[in-house]
């Protein structure tokens, strides 16, 4: 078992035919069972083409209709990733996976508005994507480094989700899957639904969760913990150094008007029984004691 | 980016929002010259004193200015000579610019106002929501992170639906509960709607007004305005990054984004280099947990090349307190020999005389490792980020550490 994707699932990759999309999409058929995941491309104007016998359409829609695809991962440049979330909403793909990073925040409120009671959901943007070792790996995560086991992983961060995926593995641990849901202020998953998918995942054991600075996600999924969650948690959150009012890297990375520190957020996952490490070089070894 | 005030002012003047009448100046004469067009006796003096007033105000990307003596009261044109002589080129100091303060290279000259009441507005992005919200209180002229701290129930919110905008009857309802006078409710509601459509169609990621006041020929004027926006749009306004003022920014941030790196400059003495926004800003609270300071956060991000590692290296180089380097690297996609021979390239290129502590994991990491050690260059290795930490601690500390 595993949350969200497995080895059954079929993939679309909006954006096949641009460099980082193509690179991409290579890693992640050579991932696993990606072979027989990885079932579509789309590209408007291009339908009809393949990528290195991936078979390219113009519209998510024709794509789905032709392979039974039912998550989609987008490589399209910023100024049209939105637009192209809001096809495979109208498509109706149960899961959609942004990778592209820049994407205005005012398309993006445009898009979870119209996302509203429809029944797609949505990783990222600004994510590495997600993977569920030995089975299937959408994004550009190195797929080397991940061990099939039984602790989920989510973060806001790309290269932090490594960290803390390296660490497991060299323990001699594994995951059950890893997701990066992000580094944007508006985005899909948060680490609430992840936590609850985690906590439903039979074959997870226990949960890493990554935070970093800004907003207040990490707070909201502590308190859910505090009440719901059957499984030991563990975290750490990035930016316990960061200066108020500047953006560290990431659009959604800032402390503003107070708000969003690292310290606020470490507190308050202490208070609802969440064991947090100052060290990110720990994580694993943070884990295994509560195991 | 952010903008100055006299620039926010009149972006607000395309859309409708009303303010005080002012010009820019960049000297003292021009600061004369503007004072006496605008006319002595700003049209909302009382006109009983009609005395001549102007307020000379200073331009920079920081708050607080009133409290620093950035915003003085003229009542005559030797007045405002006077005054701009003293602002332009004075440096700055206030709550938000750091001890170091900013230099005064812009003045706004505007007429006086005739203040009856002071409000505050904002409109900011919810991330929860994940909508626009407009958010005022009858506090104005305050520091408003206070007001919610100690009197939350005095700021007053509504989310705006992105698919119809600011409605009257939502923008007409915070008016009155900020305590527009009843009169003047339409005008407030009129503000408050052209206040999101500038924000909305200027892709902005802040925008306050405070104050927003209620003056005594009845009317709401704007007589602050604070603009930011978002750094992912700016692609489609180039009429706003023209408004950019690179004096108004960290030289080494400035240069930095030339070469697509992710800079900020802080005030430690250990450089950091890493690929990741998340795994930067940890490697620089590891540098702090193992008691150092690191001098800047920095993301060379995926594709660190030569070329983008050397810029890098220069760039943190030309921080006078930097005593040694961190470059922590997860490769990824991104190969560990790749970035070793990028690290070992730069090091000789710059010539490095502070020590270089280099933690490599991740893809071809041994090979990366293998390319580090035959460079002959004195890199201190590390196994993991809190040996690093250490490691690099020690050694800008003078401690000799084994490479």
């Amino acid at each position: 078992m595993s949350i969200l994707i497995d080895r059954n699932t079929k993939v679309i990759t909006q954006g096949i035919t641009g460099k980082t999309g193509q690179f991409h999409t290579k890693m992640c058929r050579d991932y696993a069972n990606g072979k027989s995941c990885f079932v579509a491309g789309v590209t408007p104007g291009k339908g009809g083409q393949d990528f290195e016998g991936i078979p390219i359409y113009d519209t998510v829609k024709e794509a789905k209709a032709a392979t039974g695809a039912t998550v989609s991962v987008i490589y399209v440049p910023p100024p049209y990733a939105a637009a192209a979330i809001d096809e495979a909403v109208e498509a109706e793909l149960d899961l959609v996976i942004c990778i592209t990073e820049g994407i205005p925040v005012r398309d993006m409120i445009r898009t979870r508005y119209r996302m509203q009671g429809r029944k797609t959901r949505l990783i990222g943007p600004n994510c590495p994507g997600l993977i569920t070792p030995d089975e299937i790996k959408i994004g550009i995560m190195p797929g080397h480094i991940h061990r099939k086991g039984k602790i989920g992983i989510v973060s806001r961060s790309g290269t932090l989700t490594y960290e803390a995926v390296g660490q497991v593995t060299a323990l001699g641990l594994g995951q059950s899957s890893a997701v990066g849901i992000g580094g944007d202020p508006v985005n899909g998953l948060k680490h609430i639904d992840v936590m609850k998918m985690f906590n439903d995942d039979p074959a997870t054991e226990a949960v890493i969760m990554i935070g970093e600075i800004g907003g207040s996600d990490e707070e909201t999924a502590a308190r859910w913990v505090k009440d719901n969650m059957k499984k030991p948690v563990v975290g750490f959150i990035a930016g316990v150094t960061a200066p108020p009012g500047k953006r560290m890297g990431h659009a959604g990375a800032i402390i503003s008007g107070g708000k969003g520190t690292a310290q606020e957020k470490l507190a308050v996952m202490e208070e609802c029984g969440i064991k947090v490490t100052r060290n990110p070089a720990e994580m694993g070894k943070l884990l295994k004691t509560v195991l | 980016m952010n903008i100055h005030e006299y620039q926010g002012k009149e972006l607000f003047r395309k859309y409708g929002v009303a303010t005080p009448r002012g010009i820019p100046a960049f000297t003292v004469e021009e600061a004369v010259a503007a004072a006496k067009s605008l006319g002595g006796r700003g049209r909302e003096a009382p006109s009983a004193r009609s005395n001549d007033v102007w307020v000379v105000k200073a331009q920079i990307h920081a708050g607080g200015r009133g409290k620093g003596g950035g915003v003085k009261l003229a009542r005559s044109l030797d007045e405002v000579r006077d005054l701009a002589a003293k602002m332009l080129g004075m440096t700055l100091v206030t709550h938000q610019t750091g001890p170091a303060g900013r230099v005064v290279r812009r003045l706004l000259i505007e007429e006086g106002a005739d203040i009856r009441k002071e409000l505050y507005a904002a409109l900011v992005v919810d991330r929860v929501l994940q909508r626009v919200v407009l958010m005022a209180s009858s506090e104005g002229g305050m520091d408003i992170e206070e007001v919610a701290a100690k009197t939350p129930e005095k700021i007053h919110k509504v989310a705006i639906d992105p698919m119809k905008g600011l409605e009257d009857g939502e923008a007409e309802d915070i008016a009155r509960r900020i305590g527009v006078p009843a009169e003047l409710v339409p005008k407030a509601r009129d503000l408050f709607k052209a206040l999101y459509r500038c924000f909305d169609e200027c892709d902005c990621s802040l925008v306050e007004v405070n104050p927003l006041i209620v003056t005594g020929d009845a009317r709401v004027v704007a007589l602050d305005a604070k603009l930011n926006f978002d750094d992912n749009a700016l692609f489609r306004h180039p009429e706003i990054v023209a408004l950019r003022d690179l004096d108004e920014e960290d030289p080494a941030e400035v240069e930095a984004s030339k070469y697509d790196l992710s800079y900020i400059q802080l005030d430690g003495d250990i450089g950091c280099l890493v690929n990741g926004a998340g795994l930067a800003m940890a490697t620089m609270d590891t540098i702090k947990l193992f008691g150092g300071n690191p001098a800047n956060f920095l993301d060379v991000g995926g594709g660190a090349t030569t070329e983008k590692v050397t810029e890098a290296f220069k760039i943190m180089l030309r921080n006078p307190r930097l005593a040694a380097i961190l470059v922590n690297i997860f490769g990824g996609i991104m190969k560990c020999d790749v970035i070793a021979t990028g690290v070992v390239a730069a090091a000789r290129q710059v010539a490095l005389k502070v020590p270089l502590v280099v933690r490599l994991e991740g893809t071809n990491v041994d090979l990366g490792k293998k390319i580090l050690a035959d460079s002959g260059l004195p890199i201190i290795s590390a196994a993991d980020m809190g040996e690093a930490a250490k490691k690099v601690v020690a050694a800008a500390r003078g401690v000799p550490v084994a490479a």
